[in-house]
Parts: C-alpha cells; sequence; structure tokens
C-alpha cells in the first residue's frame, strides 16, 4: 500500500520536476517569475492532443512534437512579452506583463476548445505489472522513464555544452557574461525554449496519466511545481528535480492518509512552510544581496 | 437615507448600480493600490480578501444578528488578520515570493469557502440583508480617498513608495522595510474585506466563485491601467473597467483575453499607466503658470 | 577610542575571503578614508558597518554599542548614514521627496498619526519639509526639488544621495566613491563641501574613493586595503610612502 502511494507520488511528481524546471531555470537567468509557464504546460497538453487525435501518431510522436511546439511558443512570449520590457522598466512591470500572458493564453485556449475538460484517446493498452504487492502500470513506467531521461539529459546538457556553460555564466552574472562576448539574449531564448519544451512533455504525459486537459489546467500546475522550485531552491536545478519529487510524494501520501477535499492546499502549505523555515529550499544557496 | 429615495425617483435603476458598484471597486482598487500600485509588492490574491471580508460580514449579520457597520467592521479587520499572518513570512523576503503566495492563499480560501457549512458551501450564502445604500457607498468611498491622499502624503505613504522605488536606499534611510511592507499589505487588505463586506450587502447573495482567480486579476488591472501608485489614476482605471464590459459588448465577451492582452501592452508601453506619472504640480506649473511653494523662509 | 571601532573583522562569500582581520578605530570628528585596488573589500567594508552583512567574525563597535548582526534600518536609527557606489536614489520621486524619505529615521509619525492628521503629526511634516529644503539649498539642489530624481545629471544625483543622508542626522557619515564621474572642478567643490559638512554637523565622515588627489586633500587618515587584507593604516604622509601601498599600486618592484 505504501510502497504504491510511493510510486504514485513519484509519478506525479516528476511531472511537477519537470514544470518546475523550466521556472527555476529562467528565474535564475533573470529573476523572472515566469507566470505563463503553466499555460505553456497546458498548451502542451493540448499540443500532444491535437497530434494524437487528428495526426493519430504514437505517443512519443506526440510528445516529441508539443515539445517542438512549445519551445517555439516559449521563444516567442520571451520575445514579445519580456524582452521589450527587460532592463527599461522594473521587475514588477516584468511580472505583470507575465501575468497578462498568462491570462491571454488560458482565455485564447478557453475561447477555441471550450472551458470543460477534453479526454485524451486511449493511444496505448495500460498492462499492469505486478510486483509483489506493487501494481505498476506501463504508463507510469514510461513517466517515469521519459523524465528521468529528460532530466539526465538537460543536466548533461547544462555541464557538457558550450551552450550550457554560456547559461551557468549567465545565471551567475548576466551583465558580466555578455561582457564577455556571450549573447545574453540568445541565452535567455534558448533558457526559455528549454524550460518550455520540458513543461510541454509534462503536459502530454499529465494529459494522457489522467486522462483530461482543459484551459485553466495550467495555473494550479503551474503554481505546484512553481511550490516545488522554491521547495528544491529556486535557481537550482537539482533542486527543482529533487522538489517536484518531494512535493508529489507528499501530495500523494496526504490525500492517501489525511483528505482528499484539500488535495490543493498541501502543496501551498508546503510553500509557505519552507518560506518561513529555509527559505533558500533544499538546494538553493543562502543569497546574498548584491548591493 | 432621503438621498437614496430621491436618487432612485430621478436616477434609472441601472445606472444607480454601475453607480454603486464603482463605489465598491474604488475601495477595492485603492487598498490593492497601496500594496502593489504604492509599495510595488505583487498581491495577486485581492479577491480571496474581499471574500474573507464578505462571508465574515455576511455571517455576522445573518448568524449573529449584529449590526451592519459592526459587521463591515469585522469582515475588514478579519481581513486584515489574514493580511498580517500571510505577508509576514513573505513579505520578510527579498523576490517575487508574494505574487504566488497571495494566488495560492485566494485558491485555498475559495476551496475553504466551497465546503464551509455556515457559508452554504458551493450553493453560497443568500438573504443576506440589504444595507449597502448609494448614498453609503460613497460616503465610505470618499472617506477612503481622503484617507489614501493623507496616508500618501504622510511619513509612512512616503517610505511605502521608497520601498517600491528601492529597499536597500530605503533601509538606509532608517525604513524597517518589513514591518512597513507587512503594514501595506495589511491596510490593502482591510480595503479589501470593508469592500467584500459592502458588495455582500449589496447583492444579498455570495458565493465561493464570486471571488476566483480572475476578480483579483481586474483589481490588478484597474490599478495598472489608472497609473500604480496614483490615487487619480486607480479611481480613472477603476471607472473605465468597471464601465466598459457593461456598455461594450465586444468588451464583455472577450473580457478576459482583453485584461490579458492589456497588461502586456500596458507593461510595454506605459508601465506608468495612464495618470502613473501626472503631478498636480506640473498640471499647476503648465497652466497656471505657478511655482508651488515649499518653503518660506 | 574612537566613534567606530572594528576588531578582526572577516567576511567569507562561499568559500572566498572578502575580508581577511580588519581592525580599523575611527575618531571622530575625522575625514578616514579606505583605499585599496578593486576587489580588495572596501564596499564590502561599508555593507558590514551598515549592517547589510553580518561578518562571518569580527566585532563592530559604534558608540560603545556592538553593531554586527544589527538590521541596516536599525544601525540607520543610531546615526550612520551612507551613500552607494552605484546610486541607489528613489528615481520616481521627487528630488525634494528624496530627501524627505531620508528623515524617516528621526521622525516618529506612525499610521493612524497620518489619518487623523493630529496636529503634531503636521508640525512634523512641516519640519521635514523645512529641513529639507535647507538640506538641498545647502548642496545645490533647492531650485531642482520638484524634479524627478532620475532627471538629474550625474553628479547632482551624488549630491543629492549626501542630502538624503544627511537627513538621517547622522553622527557617521559613509560615502561610497562620491567623487566618481565627477570632473575637476566638481571634485574641487566636492572636497569643500565635505570638509564643510564636517565642521558644520560635527561629522565623522569615513569615505572610500579612488581618486588619489581627493583621498590625500582631505583625509585625515587613510587605511589601504588589499585582497581583504589590511595593508597600511595612518596620516596620508606616511601612507603614500608605505612600501607595501607603492607596491601594491605600481605592482610589485616596477
Amino acid at each position: 500500500m505504501f510502497i504504491e502511494q510511493l510510486v504514485n507520488g513519484l509519478t506525479l511528481g516528476s511531472t511537477y520536476a519537470l514544470i518546475a524546471l523550466g521556472y527555476t531555470m529562467v528565474y535564475g537567468i533573470i529573476q523572472l517569475i515566469n507566470f505563463a509557464h503553466g499555460e505553456i504546460y497546458m498548451f502542451g497538453a493540448f499540443a500532444g492532443l491535437l497530434l494524437v487525435s487528428v495526426f493519430g501518431v504514437n505517443i512519443f510522436i506526440a510528445l516529441i512534437g508539443a515539445m517542438l511546439f512549445c519551445m517555439l511558443l516559449g521563444m516567442l512570449i520571451e520575445r514579445v512579452a519580456y524582452r521589450p520590457i527587460r532592463g527599461k522598466s522594473s521587475r514588477l512591470s516584468a511580472l505583470i506583463s507575465a501575468i497578462g500572458v498568462s491570462i491571454f493564453l488560458s482565455t485564447l485556449m478557453a475561447l477555441f476548445r471550450g472551458t470543460n475538460t477534453t479526454r485524451y484517446p486511449e493511444i496505448i493498452t495500460i498492462h499492469t505489472y505486478h510486483l509483489g504487492s506493487l501494481d505498476l502500470s506501463s504508463l507510469q513506467i514510461i513517466i517515469l522513464v521519459v523524465s528521468a531521461l529528460l532530466m539526465v539529459g538537460l543536466q548533461l546538457m547544462i555541464h557538457k555544452t558550450r551552450m550550457g556553460k554560456a547559461m551557468r555564466a549567465c545565471s551567475q552574472d548576466l551583465d558580466a557574461a555578455s561582457l564577455m562576448g556571450i549573447n545574453a539574449n540568445r541565452i535567455i531564448s534558448y533558457t526559455f525554449a528549454i524550460g518550455s519544451a520540458l513543461a510541454a512533455a509534462g503536459g502530454v504525459m499529465v494529459g494522457i496519466y489522467y486522462n483530461a486537459v482543459w484551459p485553466y489546467m495550467g495555473m494550479m500546475a503551474g503554481l505546484k511545481a512553481f511550490s516545488a522550485a522554491v521547495l528544491g531552491g529556486i535557481g537550482s536545478i537539482p533542486g527543482a528535480m529533487i522538489g517536484g519529487l518531494t512535493l508529489g510524494v507528499l501530495e500523494i501520501l496526504g490525500v492517501a492518509y489525511l483528505s482528499s477535499s484539500y488535495k490543493d492546499a498541501i502543496a501551498f502549505g508546503i510553500l509557505i512552510l519552507v518560506l518561513i523555515l529555509r527559505p533558500q529550499g533544499i538546494m538553493g544557496k543562502k543569497i546574498t544581496k548584491k548591493v | 437615507m432621503v438621498m437614496d429615495a430621491v436618487l432612485s425617483q430621478y436616477i434609472d435603476a441601472y445606472y444607480l448600480h454601475i453607480m454603486v458598484l464603482i463605489g465598491i471597486n474604488i475601495i477595492l482598487a485603492l487598498g490593492l493600490n497601496i500594496t502593489t500600485g504604492v509599495t510595488g509588492q505583487l498581491s495577486m490574491g485581492h479577491a480571496g480578501f474581499m471574500s474573507i471580508g464578505a462571508y465574515t460580514a455576511a455571517i455576522m449579520s445573518i448568524h449573529l444578528g449584529m449590526p451592519f457597520w459592526a459587521a463591515l467592521l469585522g469582515g475588514a479587520t478579519a481581513a486584515a488578520g489574514f493580511g498580517f499572518l500571510l505577508g509576514l513570512p513573505t513579505l520578510r523576503l527579498e523576490g517575487d515570493y508574494l505574487a504566488m503566495v497571495t494566488i495560492g492563499f485566494a485558491e485555498i480560501i475559495r476551496v475553504f469557502f466551497l465546503n464551509f457549512e455556515p457559508g452554504g458551501k458551493a450553493v453560497g450564502l443568500s438573504g443576506i440583508p440589504e444595507h449597502t445604500t448609494f448614498s453609503l457607498v460613497w460616503l465610505l468611498a470618499i472617506i477612503v480617498i481622503v484617507l489614501n491622499v493623507k496616508l500618501l502624503n504622510s511619513r509612512i505613504g512616503r517610505s511605502f513608495y521608497a520601498i517600491r522605488e528601492n529597499e536597500i536606499a530605503a533601509e538606509a534611510a532608517g525604513i524597517n522595510t518589513t514591518r512597513l511592507k507587512v503594514l501595506s499589505f495589511m491596510v490593502g487588505s482591510f480595503l479589501a474585506g470593508l469592500g467584500g463586506g459592502l458588495y455582500a450587502h449589496y447583492m444579498t447573495y455570495i458565493a465561493p466563485q464570486d471571488f476566483g482567480f480572475m476578480k483579483s486579476i481586474e483589481f490588478l488591472n484597474m490599478v495598472v491601467l489608472g497609473g500604480m501608485g496614483s490615487i487619480p489614476g486607480t479611481i480613472l482605471g477603476t471607472v473605465v473597467l468597471t464601465i466598459a464590459p457593461e456598455m461594450l459588448r465586444i468588451v464583455a465577451e472577450y473580457r478576459l483575453l482583453f485584461y490579458g492582452g492589456m497588461l502586456v501592452l500596458l507593461m510595454i508601453f506605459r508601465p506608468n499607466g495612464l495618470l502613473g506619472d501626472v503631478r498636480w504640480y506640473d498640471i499647476k506649473k503648465r497652466w497656471f503658470g505657478k511655482e508651488v511653494k515649499t518653503w518660506e523662509s | 577610542m574612537g566613534i567606530l571601532t572594528l576588531e578582526g573583522v572577516s567576511q567569507e562569500f562561499g568559500g572566498l575571503l572578502a575580508l581577511d582581520d580588519i581592525s580599523l578605530n575611527v575618531e571622530e570628528e575625522k575625514i578616514f578614508g579606505i583605499i585599496g585596488p578593486n576587489g580588495a573589500g572596501k564596499t564590502t567594508l561599508f555593507n558590514i558597518i551598515t549592517g547589510i552583512y553580518t561578518p562571518t567574525a569580527g566585532k563592530v563597535k559604534y558608540k560603545e554599542t556592538h553593531i554586527n548582526g544589527a538590521p541596516p534600518c536599525d544601525v540607520a536609527r543610531m546615526g550612520i548614514g551612507r551613500t552607494f557606489q552605484n546610486i541607489r536614489l528613489f528615481s520616481k520621486l521627487s528630488v525634494l521627496d528624496n530627501v524627505k524619505v531620508g528623515c524617516h529615521g528621526v521622525t516618529r509619525a506612525g499610521f493612524f498619526h497620518a489619518l487623523l492628521g493630529l496636529p503634531a503629526e503636521r508640525m512634523e511634516e512641516k519640519e521635514i519639509t523645512l529641513r529639507s529644503c535647507k538640506l538641498l539649498e545647502m548642496v545645490g539642489l533647492y531650485e531642482k526639488r520638484m524634479e524627478y530624481a532620475d532627471n538629474l545629471a550625474y553628479g547632482e544625483q551624488r549630491k543629492l544621495e549626501i542630502a538624503r543622508a544627511l537627513a538621517l542626522k547622522p553622527s557617521l557619515l559613509l560615502l561610497d566613491e562620491p567623487a566618481a564621474g565627477m570632473n575637476t572642478s566638481e571634485k574641487v567643490n566636492l572636497m569643500e563641501f565635505i570638509k564643510e559638512i564636517r565642521d558644520n554637523e560635527n561629522l565623522t565622515i569615513l569615505l572610500v574613493e579612488h581618486d588619489m588627489n581627493v583621498v590625500m586633500n582631505i583625509c585625515e587618515q587613510i587605511a589601504v586595503l588589499d585582497y581583504g587584507r589590511k595593508i597600511a593604516d595612518g596620516p596620508p604622509e606616511e601612507v603614500k610612502n608605505d612600501e607595501r601601498v607603492i607596491q601594491s599600486y605600481l605592482g610589485a618592484e616596477a
């Protein structure tokens, strides 16, 4: 029983982790909470749905298609709504602009698709494997494996490639990095692209796992993933992964052993507790102000 | 009151209704203006605080049979109390955590009222006595405006602006930024609660869905459109955005799309809103050629 | 015992020792200069004194009170005013309001005073305005009092920062590179001005500056930092001829 809940929690948590990575990467570079990130995840889920139901592709093609689509979407949002403000106006302006994008995108989808939930067609036959007392569905295995692959891939990219090095430099000090000849605008754009692709993967897998997508799914998921990013330490990539998994497990255990009517309150409660007790999160370094 | 009876004779009920809503919204928006416009702390759960005020006041009226003024005060105080509890851990940190925390908080409050027996759960609370009148709303709105002007021109008000402009420099001037941020957030919540109480006793019926996330966004739009930190700006923004969906069908239908797009465009092209950087001083100087005296020796 | 003493102050940032065992003694009503190459830890020292950083080790004592670990606003209220290397004004407030905010630490009116408009509050407001205007006159910005701080020229912004710091009625004033970006005649004026306020307001002034001319001209005592260590401390003549100072400025064995 407990083990099964733990696996359910890890499955859910790995999708939170995928979304949280986008928050943490963008925050790490430009100190902006990208409010529209939840909506990118939602668009990813719908893009996957479109590919599966209209074009009849298999789950992996749908996943890749949705990721590519959201890469472009993320870069477009950054170009249109954030770049014109960056450096000119206050952080508050950027944050408000991000909220505007978020509302715009979710309402746009609601106009196209209505506010009801849409079910995903059954694209894979789900086997259930019994491992002793543990029931594990093939879908859970796919989610866990795909998430793990994406996260390993991200780590390799960050630490082994030239662009990864440039990203790490930008998150240390954007101005200094641009003085060293790094095209900061391009790196920021790539960061949005990568974060958005990860969120899209999360969206498609959540859509299939819960068999439901709807235009306002981004807000709650976004808030929870942000809580996960703060729990792990905002700005820290391993932190976002650990935070996402921890949050997923805590949420599922909370529902199983406490009450289900306050499911959504758990993530929020954790956010508040972290902010009180350890604002730098699990992996985050103590922040020193620049004066 | 006599005035209300006279007004209802001469003014169409529909216009009166809009006028009352404008009055209530001015109180609410001025509250958000203090927290977000003046102090620069983005609160995204204003409707949540409004709902605390609305439910508290309504329950005090219906179940406890308290007088109206006590219910209003109770609702506003309860909202301010929650503002304190939420603001203290969040506002002592650097960064934009408040925005996320307030969204989450407003969601939780909504879910709480959905499961709250004395509040009628999802069905909502009806049969609230209709105490809010046109003249009362506008009397309170004018008092709130006057007190806002006084506050923002005082030592405390100046330090709110200073925190928005530069927190480190504000600290170096001896301003306890944490304390004042929490104060500013409490004042904003108090006004949200007051507006909520008035709203409940005007509509006579409230339900959790009246206070969703998009309601919070509406208030944010009022402050941002008019000009953050500006009292006349906030009032203008409130009037425009309360009337627009009523008068323009196209705005009503695509309301949220319009709100979202407006926030982005404003931030890119006019981050100070319509009146955010317009000062009495400049107007007087231009039109009357007068130098305003600040010091006679 | 001076007005400000540092004993063995060290500051570490993630394994990097920005300041290493610094001890200073600043005498009352002196102009004390801190010099050193870029990255020597001068601004870090200011941030420790004003409470922005809590030093990893050591004691900071101001007028017989230990102030390490005290929050910046409390330090300010004790009478330590400062300016910033990268100017930090309230840019969307008027010049006058900038100085008025500076009075915050030495005035009292609270939230309810303001709402009720009590006579005491109005009196205080008048005093604040009067004092702010006088300070602006002193730095020569009275005519521009209604401009946005943003619209001032660079040198004027530095002066406004000093006026704002003086509004706090400090006993100790910390100036972080006050002459940066000024031309020669502006620098001469600034030196005059600094001496003047020291004499008129009985101030102790601690300043960080790159311009040797300024430092040697107005400082009565100078401490030299290099890579987080203090390598010299004394009157200008002595410091000027110190072997190690010459080395760190001109490079070893020029």
